[in-house]
């Protein structure tokens, strides 16, 4: 660890912040339906846009409703997405001449798309025709985002009216982020990804001769647009098989920077925005402070682990003091990529500069713990910001317990019904993530998709689906996911990840919203200090480690002390 | 609730000409007009034509260039080519980028570092190996080196061209990128950059 490295980190992050105060107001007035200086040109588009889908925007919606246009919207776009890559060889703009996907990877890459998930069980450049990478993966990179942060809306109106019997319209929310949010900042940042360096071309391929005679191919295509969505969207899914560790994707230093930015952005705007909407600053700072120890922390333990090196090579005669260098890029450097690493999964990101698979045990035990959790430091697009407040629901729970009060948040009475939901979306990523993990390991079919033996190849197992379950997609990518039981397991943990915690979530507003909200009083436990963090940091770290300690045991802390012991599979 | 299939289908068309075609096109069209280097990758080209992208690494086998790292990119086997599992190293195959996804306790990852490390040996290299000299990038096509690695091979680059090493290491030196104000970015040399420098300091 060096201290321009940290610099750099603190850099990165005082940029952030600094950009998403602004923008937590913007998003607040798109949360509110409030005009804004792009209203100009963008408002005729919207108006135009609820006319031909027949939309009433003044019509809000119950959240049972909510829900079922939710559920209508995925649907439309599952089965759009899986149609355009069966028949991707008989469409225009292939100029690869690539053949239909197969079956099962289209199942699960069209629910990895709808689900903002972005896990890759193909190689992009080996795959995807350009159409199929435009009109399908870019789209749902907006959509998928878009109805992410509609969902925590709806939640945060819960917590933000009084005895409401609605909680907004869906087509109104996704529209308007999309139109208003991820549209405009999507094309500034293409246009400077371009001119950082990144390629947009319809061109498929280019070969070139080179300096020794040989001929190298060198895949293109139009990744600028595809890139800027893909990180401000916290999507993750690359053009290419390396993702952001391409020199294509992400060329520079400068690049790297804006990548990282772009991709804890609109999360971190997002719980600012949480707290002008419920009228409290304060208690979007309580969030965010706790979000970000949390991260930090993970960036502090990777950069750690990662700079000391791996034993096993040092001891071949590796000089140790550039660090763990197998699967890392020279011009990221150990500092910046740590940063990328934690962010990229404690938001739902999920794109990768350094390969996951080749991290040191402890700097992988952080990607895998963030993913573990959720994804909830800072969180994917709104999925961030309903994850988390579901984890405030279960803490003012157990601070209710201590003092023997009913637990209220935001001025809301959290009673049974409400624990019941929040403790059904909390334990639905256990159930889910161990479950299939522990009948995976009991497979021949599955065990042979291994890349590593040991204990690793049991993290790579559990990496797969916490980061499907997640939504997050970055994998531990030896293992080959391209395989039915995985294209259909990995699947189903996407969508029960996705949607058996968003309804349940639902079901919260729905309940939440209906409640009056009580003044604060002097009994009221305050949300907004330093104790609500403390409470908050302690009763996430004793939810999750308490449901995969055992797992976590197995894979990286005992492939830990193997190595310090120079034990090698 | 079936008011809800209208909007789910006509929203989805709409967002799909919006974001996946007029997105990506206006992109595509502005990119070309006005950074055409960079929209097409950033090619560099001698007399002869292009010979690679600035952003993108090559294998380098002979002596007189400076090597690359270690690459682990595949390409599909000529001898099984309808048979997508069947795959045969390509170093720098920049139409199919990986990384070697080895993790640290992996034997494989050891037996291969420990190869390179002994056929470093064996040509003479003395003390400790630079880290990038014998561990594949994330990519598979990373396009530079460490000035580290770069000078550890100036010796051999200078013999097989006949060449002063005094001369060569001042090219390595000319390339060796740093941060940008000090503090962005990590220290650096791009390979190709390098080996052009060296064939067009040989051609004058």
């Amino acid at each position: 660890m060096t201290f321009v490295g940290w610099l750099q980190i603190a850099i990165v992050l005082a940029l952030v912040l600094a950009t998403a105060i602004p923008l937590s107001g913007y998003i607040a007035g798109i949360y509110a339906g409030k005009d804004n200086f792009l209203s100009p040109v963008l408002r005729p588009v919207e108006r135009g846009f609820y006319w031909l889908a027949g939309v009433d925007e003044t019509r809000e919606q119950s959240s049972f409703l909510y829900a079922i246009a939710l559920i209508a919207f995925s649907i439309a776009g599952f089965v759009s997405l899986y149609a355009l890559q069966r028949f991707q060889n008989v469409l225009p703009l292939n100029p690869q001449g690539f053949d239909a996907v197969g079956a099962d990877l289209a199942f699960n890459t069209s629910i990895s798309f709808i689900t903002n998930t972005n896990w890759q069980n193909y190689g992009g450049e080996t795959t995807m025709s350009h159409l199929t990478q435009m009109l399908g993966l870019t789209v749902h990179n907006f959509l998928s985002a878009a109805t992410g942060l509609a969902i925590a809306f709806a939640f945060v109106r819960a917590f933000a009216r009084s005895s409401a019997a609605t909680v907004g319209n869906f087509w109104v929310d996704v529209t308007r982020v999309s139109l208003y949010i991820l549209l405009p900042i999507a094309i500034v940042l293409a246009l400077v990804f371009v001119a950082l360096g990144v390629p947009q071309t319809l061109a498929g391929s280019v070969d070139v001769t080179t300096l020794e005679g040989a001929k190298q191919t060198i895949s293109m295509g139009p990744m600028a647009s595809q890139e800027a969505i893909k990180q401000l969207g916290t999507n993750g899914g690359g053009f290419f098989n390396a993702n952001s560790a391409h020199p294509f994707e992400n060329p520079n230093a400068w690049t790297n920077i804006l990548q990282i930015w772009a991709l804890l952005l609109i999360p971190v705007a997002s719980v600012i925005a949480f707290g002008r909407a419920v009228g409290d600053l304060r208690q979007g700072r309580a969030i965010l402070i706790t979000m970000a120890i949390l991260l930090i922390v993970g960036v502090g333990v990777i950069y750690w682990a990662e700079s000391a090196g791996t034993l096993g090579l040092t001891a071949l005669g590796l000089d140790p003091s550039a660090g763990n260098l197998e699967g890392k890029e020279i011009r990221f450097g150990q500092a910046m990529s740590a940063l990328f690493t934690s962010a990229t999964t404690g938001t739902g990101t999920g794109a990768v500069i350094t390969m996951h698979d080749s991290l040191t045990p402890l700097g992988g035990l952080v990607p895998l713990f963030n993913i573990l959790a959720g994804c909830i430091w800072p969180g994917g697009v709104g999925a961030g910001l309903y994850g988390f407040l579901v984890v405030a629901i279960v803490a003012v729970f157990v601070a209710g317990l201590m003092v023997g009060r009913t637990p209220e948040y935001l001025g809301k009475k959290i009673e049974s019904r409400e624990m019941k939901l929040a403790m059904f979306a909390v334990l639905i990523y256990p159930m889910v993530v161990l479950g299939f993990s522990g009948a995976s390991v009991l497979l021949k079919t599955a065990l042979d998709s291994l890349n590593n033996a040991g204990p690793h190849g049991l993290s790579e197992i559990i990496y797969a689906y916490a980061s499907t379950n997640a939504n997050n997609g970055s994998a531990f990518a030896g293992l080959n996911g391209a395989t039915p039981w995985f294209n259909t397991t990995l699947g189903l943990a996407m969508l029960f990840g996705r949607f058996a915690y968003a309804i349940p979530v639902l079901a919260l507003a729905g309940g939440l919203a209906a409640k009056k909200k009580a003044p604060a009083s002097a009994g009221t436990f305050p949300t907004t200090g330093p104790l609500f963090v403390g409470l908050l940091l302690g009763v996430i770290v004793i939810l999750y480690l308490l449901q995969y300690f055992p797992a976590l045991a197995l894979g990286p802390v005992v492939e830990h002390f193997l190595m310090l012991s120079g034990k090698a599979f | 609730m079936l008011s809800q299939i209208r909007p789910a289908i006509v929203l989805l068309v709409l967002f799909t000409a919006l974001t996946g075609l007029a997105y990506p096109l206006a992109i595509t069209g502005i990119a070309q007009a006005v950074m055409p280097n960079q929209a097409n990758g950033s090619l560099l080209t001698t007399s002869a034509g292009p010979v690679g992208s600035a952003l993108i690494g090559q294998n380098f086998a002979t002596d007189k260039y400076f090597h690359s790292r270690p690459s682990a990119t595949q390409a599909q086997d000529p001898a099984h080519p309808d048979d997508s599992s069947k795959t045969i190293d390509a170093p720098y195959n920049a139409a199919n980028s990986t990384g070697s996804n080895l993790g640290p306790t992996s034997q494989k990852l050891l037996d291969r570092v420990k190869a390179d490390v002994d056929a470093r040996r064996a040509a003479g290299a003395t003390g400790v190996i630079p880290a990038d000299a014998v561990t594949t990038s994330a990519s598979g096509l990373d396009p530079h080196i460490s000035p580290e690695n770069a000078l550890a091979q100036v010796a051999a680059v200078a013999k097989a061209r006949n060449l002063p090493e005094d001369k060569v290491r001042a090219v390595v030196e000319a390339n060796i990128e740093g941060r940008a104000l000090g503090l962005i970015g990590e220290p650096r040399v791009n390979v190709l950059r390098l080996n052009m420098a060296l064939d067009a300091l040989t051609s004058s």
